[in-house]
Formats: C-alpha cells, structure tokens, sequence
C-alpha cells in the first residue's frame, strides 16, 4: 500500500470515528434529521468562506460553515416556535433554501472559484491527499488528516467532559433544565459540533454521505447494546470498520469511495438487524416459534382456569370442541394439547381436559402478571 | 435589451421548460399537502435520494435514457426505500428519523456507487444521469413535459377519486379504520402517489432539492386557509406560479441554475405568508395580542373598583 | 339459538398480546342490547385494546367477537366509534361540520362525496350536542369538550345500533360531562348499546347500568348493582381503593 493509500484509509478512519460519536446521540434525541438538514444547509456557508479564504481546508472556513450550520438550527427552531410550521416541515423548509443559495452562488461564480458542486455534494476521499500541509517547504500529510483528527479530539474531548450532562440532556430534558444543566447550552455545543463535523467531513465524503457516517453506525449500535458507552464504542468501532471495508471495496471495484462506505454501511445495518441475538430478526423469529407453543399452552390453561367449577366448564373442556372456543385449526388445537400433556399441565379424563395442581399455578401466575 | 433579445431567441424552450416547471409544481404542490399533514414532510426527502440507484440500475439494463425509463427505475427504487423505512421502524427500535436518515443517505451511496461503476465503464451515454442529482430544468424536452403531464395528471385525478377517503386517512386513521377503509391500500396508494410526484421531478430540479418542492408550497398555502380543498388547490397554483417565475428568472440572468431559484422563489412565499397571512400570521396575532392587552388594560381599570366590592359581598356570602 | 340473539355483543376467549406480552387473556363478555356499559380497570388493563379488539382494529392472538351473531366486518354499520381525542391532529385544516359529516363516509362508500342529505344529517348531530353554532369554526379553536362533542356528533350521524367510545370524559368540563352523559342515557333509551371506557370511578353508578370490571383478564361484567362490589374493585385494583370502603 503506498504512503497516499495509507494516508486515504487513515482519513476515512478519523472522519468515520468523528461522525460516529456525535452521531449516537443524534439518534437516541431523534435529531438525526437536523444532521441532513445541517450538512446541506452548510453549503453557503461553504461557498462565502471560501471567497474569503480560497482554501476548502482553511479553519476559517470551517467556523464560518459551522456557523451557517448552528443558524439552521436556529432557524427550524424559531420556525417551529411560530407554532405554524410543525417540526419535519420547518426542516424540510430550511435546508433546501439555504441549499440553494449556495448552489446559486457556486454556478454564478464557478468560473472565479475551484469550486464544483460535484466535490460539494458527493466528495472524493481520493483526492484528499492531494492537499498537503506544508510548513517551510515541508510536506506534514494531507490536510483533511490534521482537520478531522482535531475535530475527532474535538469531539471525543466534549463527549468525555460532558458525558454526564449529554446523557441526562438526552434522557430527561426537564430534569437536566431544573438541575441547572442549561440544556439549550448543552443542545447547541452538540450542534456546533455537529456542524463542525460535518464542514471537516464533506470536503472527504460530501454533504450527503457525511449523513451515512454520522447515523448508520449509531443506529447499527443502537441495535445491538442497552448501554450508552457500549453505544459509544461499538458505533466508532462499526463506523471504522465500515471505512476500511469501504475503502477496499471501492479499491477493488474502482468506484467512489465514500459511495461504497455508505453502501456497506447499510449492508452492515441490514446484517446486524438480521443476526443480533435478542433483537434480531432471527432471533425474533426463533423466539416467536418457541413461544407460539408456550403462549398456546398457557392459553389452554387459562381457558380451562376461567371455566373451572362454572356450569360450562365441561362444554369448555371437550377436547373436541377446544378449537371452537380458542379459534385455532383443529390440529394446531390437538397438538397444543399433545404438548401441554406432556409437560403436565393438564391431564385427560375420558374425552374432557382438567387442569393439572402445576397448570393451575401456571395459569394463576400468567394471569397475575 | 440583450437579456430581451436572448429570451425571444429562447422563446421555445422558455415556454416548454415554463409549462414544465408549471405542471411540476402544481403536482407537487397538491401531493405535497398530504405530506405535510401527514408529518411526513421529509419522507419525500428520502424518496427522492433514493431514488438515484433506480436510475442507475435502469439505465444499466436498459443502455437508454428515455425519460420514462429512468423515471420508473427511480420509482421502484424510491418506493423500496420507503418500504424499507417503515420495516426498520416496525421491526427494530429506530426511530422514524434514525431510519429514514439512514435509508436516505446509504441509498444514495449506492447510487453514486453505480455512478462512479458506469462513468468508469465509459458509456458515453452516461451523461445524462448527472441531471438527476443536481436538476437542470432548462434542458427538459418537449418529450419530457409530456411524461410530466401524463403522470402527474393520473396522480392528481386519483388523488380526487380517492379524496375522502385520503383525507379521513390523514385525519384519523383509526376511525378510517373502523367503517371499514383498507387503511394499508390506502397507504400503499398515498405513498405511490408521493413517489409519482417527486420522481418526475427529479430531473428538472435534483434530487437535494425535490422534497422543497413538495413542503413549501404546502406550508405557505396552510397559513391563508382552514379548509383542505383550498389548501391543496393554493398549494398547487403557489407551486405553478414559483415555477414559472423560477424558471424566467433563471432564463434572464446567466448562470443562475433553474431548481434552486423555484426553491427560493417558494421560500419567500413561505416566508411572506407567514408573516402576513390573514388570522394565522404572525403579524396578526402580534396585532390581536394588542388589541387584547388593550382591551383588557381598560377592563381591569373599570372593574377594579366593581370587583372590590363584590370580592366582599362574596366573602360575605362564604 | 334464540338465546343468542340477546347479545349485542358476544366476545367469546378473546386473547390479545402484544409481541409476546399479553394484553388481553381469554376474555368473556356478553353485553345485551340496550344497555349503557362502562369498561372499568386500572392503567395497562387492557380498555383501549379490548375495544380495538371489537372493532377488528387488532389482531386477536386467539378468541372471536360477534356483533349481533355477526362479526364485525358484516356489522360495520351498525358499529359507531369515538376514538381518544389524542389520537388526532387538531391542526388538521378542516371545520366542525366537516369533520361530523366523516361519519357519513362509511356509508357513502367509495368515490361518491357527502351532499346536502349528509350536511342536514351534520346539523342535526350537532345539534343534538349543542354545537350548531360552530359548524364553521376551524377544529384547532375548539376546546377540549368541544372537541369531544364533535367526535359524539360524528358518532351519532353514523346512526348506529353499538356505540364503543374511548374515554369521552377525558379532560372535559363538568358542563360537557353532564351533557354527554344525558346523550349517552338518551340512546341507551332509543334502545342502542353504549360501551364507554371509563377512568372515573366515583360516578360509575350514576352514569351506567352494567359494568365490566377489567384487568387483563376479565374479573367481573353484569349490572353495576350485582358487579361494581368492593370485592371485585380489589380483585381489580388489588386493593388500593381506599375511597371506595363505604361500598
């Protein structure tokens, strides 16, 4: 692998890390959505900074980006607050329009500027090195490694300074508001940061994908623990190894390469949710034919257990009849029988069910609970 | 004068890509309505990205860039994200947002995938996928305006067959329920109608943009009325009206892309009309806050003495 | 057979669960006709559900429910439903009338729009709740009670034979209470079946004549004086309704 190949993983590595950590709170507060909305509305943002600077790396571009980004927030807020426009319509209002301005902006001034819509929106991870940060003739790297390695600190620093403070922002806003923890301040560092994030990362992925980086590790992490710092760590570790096996994929197939890390990042969610014990759907799936027999069987039970001793009860109790009253196939019913007998759960006189002292109890439990 | 000059040169393609942005708008405008009511303003959002790898894939299959093609490839792709969103959302404890942030953005990786695959396979052809993500109005043929009529039509005529029951299906699903509306029929064919308006669209103002196209008209046209069927019917005439001064005012100044500048014309409309809409805006209610503030600075002048008195004839009762 | 025919409703070993987790187990009930029901238990007992459950809202895990010896899909016209006035977007751009006369749609049919027949119906239902002089006002400026008079009226223009109301008295005003509670005793007397379900303990012998006693099971169901005991309140409750002692 040569030095550039190197130094390209390595971005992907970083901008995956730094995405995925804001990201996992994004999902648990339901604002991923604002992530879209940030990474296009950033644009102007963007295409101003840059007439200023003529550096897409430069850190005033990014604050300048960062700061259209919180003014979106900003914005689908104040929107929200006129209590006219509801929340998804006052996203769906801002973004474009901001978006907009800055399309407008690159297509008038494109001729003047190095600027294409193509490296805004969709990125090349491969050209990123290209970029070197030279310091007295010196070449010290690509510059989009020195940008997004700040910006993973950045955000690893905030998260593990105010794990405590996000966590009950997250959870119970009211709470963390009469503990004195300013949530509203607590919301917009993590929009800033957000917005930071995602100016660092387009320059690599482009505004789009930047999405796929910051929601798809964490919703595949969100799947697979209860606990927030398990969150933390698995949705870095699933956003690094979709990088690297993005990057390979591409490497292979020769197409872009931030397009395959999104692909594969989807691939994984999809796998994740279909394998993960527990909340998979295999596991679900295994789970529900398991239970399909003991839920019919405690079913059964509680049927004979609410017509025990009443003038019904040996109506209700004839097997042959079973399947009327519980509206089950006439062999499924014979079978949930069969099974129940076997664990002794109720035991046969003649051609009538009577509950076992065992299924009783199970029956009395299952209604009690 | 120049600027007139070249505008009578491009008087053709001014009025089809003018009647194009037209019946655009008025479809989008009318569905978007739903939409919006629905809460499900950036569902189109979703669709519309994920819509890019149907179009790759049809245009890998098919070698051609007929317009109807690619548009079908767009809607399958689109509706199977949709679908796809609504599984994760019923299946696994993601939200809503998580799922459609996640369909919208890793659909649209794959698309750029099959992108980057064709450009790399060199197909000359391929040229004409790039409109889709970025729009370029201002090369719809008169081909295209047909395929945008046809379709659109057939969506708002089923949009008025289905009329009732969409509307009880957005206002209460559960009561739709319970006289006996196909509430997954009635989905299904809701959010076909959404995926007909946005993909054939996509071409003419890209797939960023598309869902604008279906919020803002809705938006601006529920502050000026309480009644759906005017809603939907300003919605509409808001989208014509951006589209046709969108795409004019693009066509006078050099350079100035056409999807972007409908998209701002809507904006300030929305904006507009939030302002200054009759009983909704938020000029009127600053102006009723007032009147209120008025109305009961003087009343509690006059009653301060009346209450005193009868504060104490009730004491007096308890 | 003929005994059947004096079930207005017939639920017979209806199980419900959510996921795996049950909601309903193996419920009995017979409501006769024209009676005025309240279904009673504490939070989580499953009220909401076993109403869904009736108006097929729900997939039943096991268990059938017939609406006059039919079940409910050949029944849906006789069938009216109030819904929770939560479960709907107030913003909605629609008025008074319009929403009333969505209880005409059922009837109506496919394709075919409401007319005058159906606004005439509208103003009589309206009236009958006291809302005739809001028919064009915007549903967002309604309050609560006025918003549950609204979903009444669109019940009573559906001209049903069973009536299933969720919780009508949530939130309401003591004016709009006494008023739904008059309407309620008014169609029990034009012999319609009425099944409400009910949080407040205190007034159900004043407002009903049977009640079902609820709790994931079903603990008791008949006529309040014969049902609504302290003995089935505890097996409902599980003892904490203190209040209830001089019962």
């Amino acid at each position: 692998m040569s030095l550039e190949q190197s130094y390209v993983l390595l971005i992907a590595i970083f901008t995956a890390s730094a995405c995925a950590l804001p990201g996992v709170y994004l999902v648990l507060r339901r604002m991923t959505l604002m992530s879209d909305a940030i990474s296009h509305a950033i644009l102007p943002g963007i295409v101003l900074a840059f007439f200023l600077t003529n550096n897409l790396s430069s850190p005033l571009l990014i604050l300048a980006a960062a700061g259209t980004g919180v003014l979106t927030v900003v914005c689908v807020e104040l929107l929200q607050k006129t209590g006219l426009v509801k929340e998804d319509a006052a996203i769906g209002l801002t973004f474009p329009a901001l978006f907009s301005i800055g399309v407008i902006l690159i297509s008038r001034y494109s001729n003047n500027i190095h600027l294409d819509l193509d490296t805004v929106l969709l990125g090349e991870l491969a050209y990123a090195p290209l970029n070197q940060l030279r310091i007295g003739g010196y070449e010290l790297g690509p510059v989009s490694l020195y940008v997004m390695g700040v910006l993973l600190c950045l955000n690893l620093t905030f998260i593990l300074l105010f794990y405590k403070e996000l966590k009950l922002v997250t959870f119970d806003v009211g709470l963390a508001a009469t503990l004195g923890f300013a949530p509203t301040l607590i919301h917009y560092g993590l929009m800033t940061l957000v917005s930071m994030t995602t100016v660092g990362a387009f320059d690599a992925v482009g505004s789009i994908l930047v999405v796929a980086l910051i929601v798809g590790p964490a919703a595949t992490a969100y799947l697979m623990t209860d606990g927030l710092t398990r969150m933390l760590i698995f949705s870095v570790t699933v956003g690094c190894m979709n990088a690297v096996g993005g990057y390979f994929i591409a490497d292979v197939f020769d197409v872009s390469i931030a397009g395959a890390i999104s692909t594969l990042t989807f691939l994984v969610f999809g796998l994740v949710f279909l394998v993960v014990p527990q909340r998979g759907l295999i596991a679900i799936a295994h789970r529900h034919m398991r239970q399909k027999w003991e839920f019919a069987q405690t079913m059964l039970v509680i049927h004979l257990l609410n017509h025990e001793g009443l003038p019904e009860a040996d109506e209700e109790s004839e097997i042959a009849h079973l399947h009327e009253h519980l509206q089950w196939e006439p062999t499924f019913a014979s079978k949930v029988v069969k099974y129940a007998l076997n664990n002794k759960y109720v035991s046969q006189t003649a051609t009538r069910l009577s509950l076992t002292d065992r299924g009783r109890s199970i029956a009395r439990k299952a209604l009690v609970q | 004068m120049e600027y007139f000059f070249l505008l009578l040169q491009n008087h053709y393609t001014l009025v089809i890509v003018s009647i194009g942005a037209a019946l655009l708008g008025t479809v989008s405008g009318a569905l978007g309505t739903y939409a919006v009511l629905r809460r499900q303003s950036l569902l189109g959002d979703a669709i519309s990205h994920a819509a890019l790898p149907g179009i790759a894939i049809a245009f890998m299959l098919t070698g051609t860039k007929t317009h109807l093609i690619l548009i079908i490839g767009a809607a399958i792709a689109g509706w199977l994200g949709s679908l796809v969103i609504l599984s994760i959302v019923r299946l696994t404890r993601i939200k809503y947002d998580s799922a459609l942030a996640l369909i919208l953005s890793t659909f649209f990786g794959f698309g750029l995938v099959l992108h980057t695959f064709i450009q790399r396979t060199g197909n000359a052809n391929q040229a004409g996928l790039d409109k889709f993500l970025f729009g370029q109005a201002a090369t719809m043929l008169k081909s295209d305006v047909l395929t945008i009529g046809i379709l659109g039509g057939v969506a708002l005529i089923l949009m008025l067959i289905f009329w009732k029951e969409l509307k009880l299906l957005i206002f209460d699903e559960g009561f739709a329920a319970s006289i006996g509306f196909p509430i997954r029929s009635l989905d299904f064919l809701l959010t076909s109608l959404l995926v007909i308006a946005i993909v054939i669209g996509l071409q003419a103002v890209g797939a960023v943009l598309m869902s604008a196209m279906l919020v803002a008209p809705a938006v601006a046209a529920r502050q000026w009325t309480n009644r759906l069927s005017l809603m939907v019917i300003i919605a509409a005439a808001i989208g014509a009206f951006s589209g046709v001064i969108g795409t004019i005012i693009s066509s006078m100044t050099t350079r100035i892309p056409t999807g972007p500048t409908i998209i701002l014309c809507t904006t300030v409309i929305v904006g507009f009309s939030i302002v200054f809409a009759p009983n909704r805006g938020l000029l009127s209610n600053i102006i009723r806050q007032m009147k209120n503030r008025r109305i009961f600075k003087r009343a509690t002048r006059k009653t301060v003495l009346g209450e005193r008195v009868q504060h104490e004839s009730n004491s007096h009762v308890a | 057979m003929d005994t059947k025919a004096t079930k207005a409703i017939e639920v017979t070993d209806l199980t419900v669960a959510y996921q795996e987790t049950p909601v309903l187990w193996d419920i009995d009930l017979d409501v006769p006709p024209g009676v005025l029901l309240a279904i009673v238990g504490p939070n989580g007992a499953g009220k909401t559900t076993l109403i869904k459950a009736i108006l097929g809202l729900v997939r039943p895990a096991a268990g059938n429910v017939l609406i006059y010896n039919k079940p409910y899909a050949a029944q849906r016209r006789i069938v009216g439903y109030v819904p929770q006035r939560g479960t709907v977007d107030w913003d909605f751009p629609t008025n008074v009338l319009d929403v009333v006369m969505m209880g005409r749609y059922g009837s109506l049919g496919w394709i075919r729009r409401p007319g005058i027949k159906e606004r005439e119906l509208a103003m009589l239902a309206l009236q009958k709740v006291g809302m005739e002089d809001y028919r064009t006002r915007q549903i967002s400026q309604l309050s609560g009670g006025q918003q549950q008079r609204v979903f009444l009226a669109r019940a009573l223009i559906q001209d049903a034979t069973v009536y299933l109301m969720d919780e009508p008295f949530q939130g309401v005003d003591a004016t709009t209470e006494r008023a739904i509670v008059t309407l309620l005793q008014e169609l029990r007397e034009n012999g319609k079946t009425v099944v409400v379900v009910h949080h407040d303990l205190q007034t159900v012998t004043d407002y009903f004549d049977w009640v079902t006693l609820l709790n994931i099971r079903r603990i008791a169901s008949g006529p309040v004086d014969d049902t609504f005991t302290s003995d089935n309140l505890r097996e409902t409750y599980g003892g904490r309704i203190a209040f209830m002692k001089n019962r």
